[in-house]
């Protein structure tokens, strides 16, 4: 009869000392639950609020079990009540199918919200203008184009904070997913696709960032740092790369696309229309003709947000 | 469909009401064959499904619309949709008890099937010579997949029906020849039923895009 | 003789130490079972017993056997992933064994292990607790069988020859395809699982219109126990889901062997048609394996609070609609996919939706086990470490259903644990509650308590000291399927304690063959039929059950009909009607089945070398099995009254 006494105790203190692990963590080691941008905080809160409500469920559940295992128990002396062949309650029923749809409904609310509004830039405002950095995921490296610096980097990438960052992303090799935890959540890079991510960070740091759908053997090598920096050092490191780098060439970047891993690198330019070009090839047209057959799509730039 | 399903275990013969939990046997039959057609079809819907996503993706290569010839289809479709009603022939000729009848209007579905065959092998061989193979474009391997997955199933129903009429000419009209009758009829209207959809979204629709 | 060389070095998985050991195991294990049956002259038992055999009963044996060897296999490949990520810079795995074993385990785990642990119970159970002889189809069901089992050997194969297939158990394309995946372990995973899926098919066909044309006497629709209309939502689940699957693999191997274009590069393909058509079978596969063990736990529960199924009506409820809303989900494997905010918020919350039945479902246990008399046998115990931890599941399910939150759980060991969590909490518990529950009646004795309750609490404390530091291993940004981290992301220590939770776990499951090995000998013998004081008809017959089940078909009046009917028989005055023998109708066993299977394993094993001399023989010799089949009208045979009540008076029930 001991199992009854511990078990569901142990589940709790399982529950427990996992939630203490996670909440006491320092800040660097859970990128996702301290994140340092806009994107990444509306993420938190929508965490921390589903946490909340199926908490107000399960905890219910996990005490409930344990005082039914426990007081009903089949031992001689139990006084508590038996009723072997009672099997309905129309008025439990409506208690227990409504409580979670009305959870569910503010829960689906929520998120509905938070779905569209994480679609646009994360903070609108006229005067900011947003970077845009265009990301390729190759057999096995993260290749960064920035189409209005007309520079390349390779594994690394360098963005502004306090400004918006919209990350285009496609694959020239097989489906990847682009993924900075600090910053926010991933979306996949896909080949023939033209996907699209706002993040933002808002404090200077560096912060790690790695693929997320599995590509094959260098996978796991494809991590990478993002660095955000002031304003004025962003656009010296910009003129630094312009100044002291090489430039990638169409050979160049035929070499990268060769199946292996790379070290962080950086170029000063990269052959005109290389992204784009790299989206047409693996059949990019073809989304394009699809989304326009798509109705309420039209505004988008491609299916992506 | 239950109606069908009914008929056939109620189908007026032996009796079974012998022995208590011995179901019937071809009733059950019957009613696992519709499950099967369900499953089937499902399989159908996802190749259509597949080749509406693909049917713009010809990167450069031969579209529809210069590879279909209407002919072709349309004999195709007038052998096949004759066959369909041979078939049902031959189930009223059952109802009779005429084995003759019976096996006689299964020949000429099995023929009509058989003309069907030959013009769409025709076809695609016309195709591949042209080089639109399977492998040009994205379109034309969801084009001989769905429509070859349609004449693959048209194949095993011919070889099917053929295994039943040499067991009609052997056994007569049984309770289990019948019911065999029944199913392969049932299958092969469905494929009729399947090539309706082929003629209208891949050949029709293909002309006009 | 260099090209024989030649070929052998490419046939055979060559240059591993641990598979070289695998061989040599495999070429030892072979032979003594070889030696075994020679010596003891078991071939002709073998073949008239088990490989030919129809009986329902026996088929879910040999399932369960096949399903335990999977478990070990799939628990194998999840040590040795555990090994090589116990800590940083692990070099006991290459990037490329990693890899192939990840995708061997899943790919296991789900298909080769949960599919089959589930048939078993749906054969060993459903015909007697519905008060049948046998399933609507026994040939097909010995088909359906074979086809798994030969799916499960192909693939279990690519381990020594050829190469394993290494591209994750999804196989999203374009990795999969030719290019980036050469080898024929892409091929083996395509036809073991196309073989295999066949079989499901079937099954669910199978159980489908047994459970509808079927029942006893008097077993309306709403009486019917509710393991069997647990199955009966799962079947038709199978039914819509399995298709799906089958078109994305076809396509997939048109796409590699014939140079089709569907989910390539180039030429125009498209691999999101591939994820699509996978998880419209994936998700639904996921409550395909646990709708039965939910079942299980409403029998267990009801039968060990000695007391009826709370809230029947509302149960069924759930079980359809969680089989109905399953279908419109599948796009949360891929809300990352950017298939734009709409179709995300409508599919994120179809996905909660699944939570409302099953919350409800959770609440019914609560409540038969309140004001019952709980029992804490090895079954209800199983039951009562899902509760908290099908919950604790359930709950990280709703918060991964919510799309934005998802972009940062997606593919992270948030998801690891979550799923993990679920079926193994959910399938896995739930299969192991409806073993200890059932194996007195397949077997005839019970199951050892004291090795029981230390495999119990191996396993539940293992799971938990592996999978609860996983969720914060993904809010770490830890990714899955990586072969190797470093030490700068402070991954290291949580890892350490996730592996030592596994080997806990591996641990439990030698415990549990240990129990199995030593009950055999030592367990507490079933001589009433009835050794749970159960609620079904399956109890209201000897154990293990005899050939035809019934004697007499029982006629059912209420939804506990077992219990029902002991309650009459204990009541003062109480007639025993007599019994009323007829011939018994049964299906013959047939060899064909088997055939059949081993003609799709040839022709599968063609098909995975695009060996065309190898692969056509064998589908001609499918469709020769199918035919000779058809022109079989000997099927069945009546066992005599004689014969029946002879066997009825030795089991004592005469």
């Amino acid at each position: 009869m001991k199992p009854s006494r511990f078990k569901k105790p142990f589940s709790i203190a399982a529950l427990l000392a996992g939630l203490t692990v996670l909440l006491s963590g320092c800040s660097d080691q859970y990128p996702v639950l301290n994140p340092v941008g806009p994107v990444g905080q509306e993420e938190l809160h929508l965490i921390k609020l589903s946490t909340v409500l199926v908490a107000i469920v399960i905890i219910p559940v996990l005490i409930l079990l344990a005082i039914i295992v426990y007081r009903y128990r089949d031992k001689k002396g139990n006084t508590a009540p038996y009723q072997p062949n009672w099997d309905h309650s129309t008025k439990l029923e409506y208690l227990w199918w409504g409580i979670p749809i009305v959870i569910i409904a503010i829960l689906g609310t929520f998120t509905a919200k938070s779905t569209f509004s994480l679609t646009k830039p994360p903070v609108e405002s006229a005067d900011i203008k947003p970077l845009v950095i265009q990301v390729t995921s190759l057999d096995w490296k993260w290749v960064f184009t920035y189409p209005d610096q007309k520079i390349a980097t390779v594994n690394y990438a360098e963005i502004p904070a306090g400004v918006p960052v919209q990350f285009q992303l496609t694959a020239d090799s097989p489906m990847n997913s682009f993924w900075i935890p600090a910053l926010g959540g991933q979306e996949y890079a896909m080949p023939g696709m033209d996907m699209r991510l706002w993040l933002q960070a808002d404090k200077i740091g560096t912060f790690d960032g790695n693929g997320a759908n599995f590509t094959g053997e260098g996978f796991a090598h494809m991590d990478f740092k993002v660095v955000s920096k002031s304003e004025a050092d962003f656009n010296a490191w910009v003129s630094d790369v312009k100044k002291n780098s090489p430039a990638l060439t169409v050979d160049g970047y035929n070499k990268l696309t060769e199946k292996g891993t790379a070290e962080p690198q950086t170029f000063s330019s990269y052959p005109e229309g290389l992204y784009e070009n790299t989206v047409d090839k693996n059949g990019g047209m073809y989304m394009k003709h699809d989304m326009s057959n798509m109705s309420g799509m039209e505004n988008m730039p491609s299916m992506a947000k | 469909m239950a109606q069908l399903a009914h008929d056939m275990k109620h189908g007026g013969h032996d009796a079974h009401a012998h022995d208590h939990g011995h179901h019937d046997q071809e009733g059950l039959k019957m009613l696992g064959f519709w499950f099967f057609l369900a499953t089937d079809l499902l399989i159908f819907a996802c190749l259509f499904a597949t080749y509406i996503v693909l049917r713009t993706h010809v990167d450069g290569g031969p579209t529809g619309k210069e590879l279909f010839e209407v002919k072709g289809f349309m004999t195709e479709t007038f052998l096949l949709l004759t066959s369909s009603f041979t078939s049902g022939l031959a189930t009223l000729e059952m109802r009779k008890g005429n084995v003759k009848g019976l096996i006689g209007w299964l020949i000429v579905t099995v023929l009509l099937g058989m003309g069907f065959l030959g013009f769409e092998i025709t076809e695609f061989v016309q195709y591949a010579m042209d080089g639109a193979t399977m492998s040009r474009s994205a379109f034309l391997s969801a084009f001989f997949t769905l429509v070859g997955t349609h004449g693959a199933h048209v194949t095993v129903g011919m070889f099917w029906i053929i295994g039943i009429m040499i067991q009609l000419s052997r056994r007569g009209i049984t309770d289990v020849t019948q019911r065999k009758v029944m199913t392969s009829g049932l299958y092969w209207h469905f494929l009729d039923v399947v090539w309706v959809f082929l003629f209208t979204v891949v050949y029709l629709s293909g002309m006009v895009m | 003789m260099d090209s024989i060389k030649q070929f052998a070095s490419t046939f055979f998985v060559t240059g591993d130490p641990m598979i070289y050991g695998a061989d040599v195991s495999i070429v030892l294990v072979s032979v003594a079972i070889l030696f075994y049956l020679t010596k003891f002259k078991k071939w002709g038992w073998l073949w008239r017993e088990w490989l030919t055999t129809v009986d329902h009963k026996k088929i879910g044996i040999m399932y369960l056997i096949a399903a335990l060897l999977m478990l070990f296999r799939g628990g194998v490949d999840a040590i040795l992933m555990r090994i090589q990520l116990a800590a940083p810079n692990m070099k006991f795995l290459e990037s490329q064994h990693y890899n192939e074993i990840f995708t061997t385990h899943g790919t296991i785990m789900i298909l080769f292990m949960a599919m089959p642990l589930i048939f078993a119970m749906f054969n060993i159970v459903v015909p007697l607790q519905i008060g049948a002889r046998d399933v609507a189809f026994p040939f097909l069901n010995a088909v359906s069988f074979w086809l798994f089992f030969m799916g499960a050997m192909l693939l279990n194969l690519s381990f020594v020859i050829g190469g394993s297939p290494d591209s994750g158990w999804t196989s999203y394309p374009p990795l999969s395809e030719l290019g980036f995946s050469n080898g024929p372990g892409e091929n083996y995973y395509l036809l073991s699982i196309l073989i295999s899926g066949i079989g499901s098919t079937a099954t669910g066909i199978n159980f489908l219109v047994t459970i509808l044309k079927m029942r006893a006497p008097g077993m309306k629709l709403m009486k019917t126990p509710m393991f069997s209309w647990s199955v009966l939502a799962t079947c038709i689940m199978i039914l819509y889901a399995f298709p799906a699957l089958t078109v994305a693999l076809i396509l997939l191997f048109i796409d590699r062997i014939g140079g089709a274009h569907f989910f390539t590069l180039t030429g125009g393909g498209n691999p999101m048609m591939f994820i699509n058509l996978f998880w419209i079978w994936g998700h639904p596969e996921v409550y395909i394996v646990i709708l039965p063990a939910f079942g299980i736990f409403s029998e267990v529960v009801s039968t060990f609070s000695k007391k009826r199924l709370f809230g029947y009506t509302s149960m069924v409820l759930a079980l359809v609609s969680i089989s109905i809303i399953g279908f419109f989900t599948w796009v949360h494997h891929f809300f990352t996919m950017g298939a734009g905010a709409d179709v995300n918020a409508f599919f994120a919350i179809a996905t909660m939706a699944v939570a409302i039945p099953t919350g409800v479902k959770v609440f019914n246990w609560l409540f038969t086990m309140f004001r019952g008399r709980i029992s804490l046998t090895q079954p209800m115990l199983w039951t009562l470490a899902f509760i908290p931890c099908f919950a604790i599941g359930g709950a990280t399910g709703v918060m991964l259903s919510v799309a934005p939150a998802d972009y940062q759980y997606h593919n992270s060991y948030f998801l690891i644990a979550h799923f993990h969590q679920v079926l193994i909490g959910g399938v896995v518990f739930g299969m192991f509650a409806g073993l200890y529950y059932w194996w007195p009646k397949m077997f005839g004795f019970k199951l050892n308590d004291r090795l029981g309750k230390w495999s119990f609490w191996l396993w539940n404390i293992g799971f938990y000291v592996c999978f609860m530091p996983q969720y914060a291993l993904g809010f770490m940004g830890m990714t899955r399927r990586i072969y190797v981290y470093g030490w700068d992301r402070g991954w290291a220590p949580l890892n350490m304690v996730s592996t030592i939770g596994a080997f806990l776990m591996g641990i439990g499951f030698i415990v549990m063959v240990w129990q199995i090995i030593y009950s055999i000998k030592h367990g507490e013998r079933d001589t009433t039929g009835d050794p749970w004081g159960g609620r079904t008809l399956e109890w209201s017959i000897p154990s293990p059950a005899p050939l035809y089940n019934f004697a007499e078909i029982p006629v059912v009046k209420s939804r506990d009909a077992w219990f029902e009917m002991k309650e009459e028989m204990a009541q003062p005055g109480y007639q025993k009607k007599p019994v009323h023998i007829e011939p018994i109708h049964m299906p013959k066993n047939s060899g064909i089945p088997f055939f059949m299977a081993v003609f799709f394993f040839i022709g599968g094993f063609g098909a995975v070398f695009e060996w065309y001399w190898m692969a056509i023989p064998g589908l001609i010799g499918i469709f020769a099995c199918l035919f000779a089949r058809s022109f079989q009208y000997d099927t069945d045979y009546y066992i005599p009254v004689e014969e029946v009540e002879a066997t009825e008076s030795a089991l004592g029930r005469l």
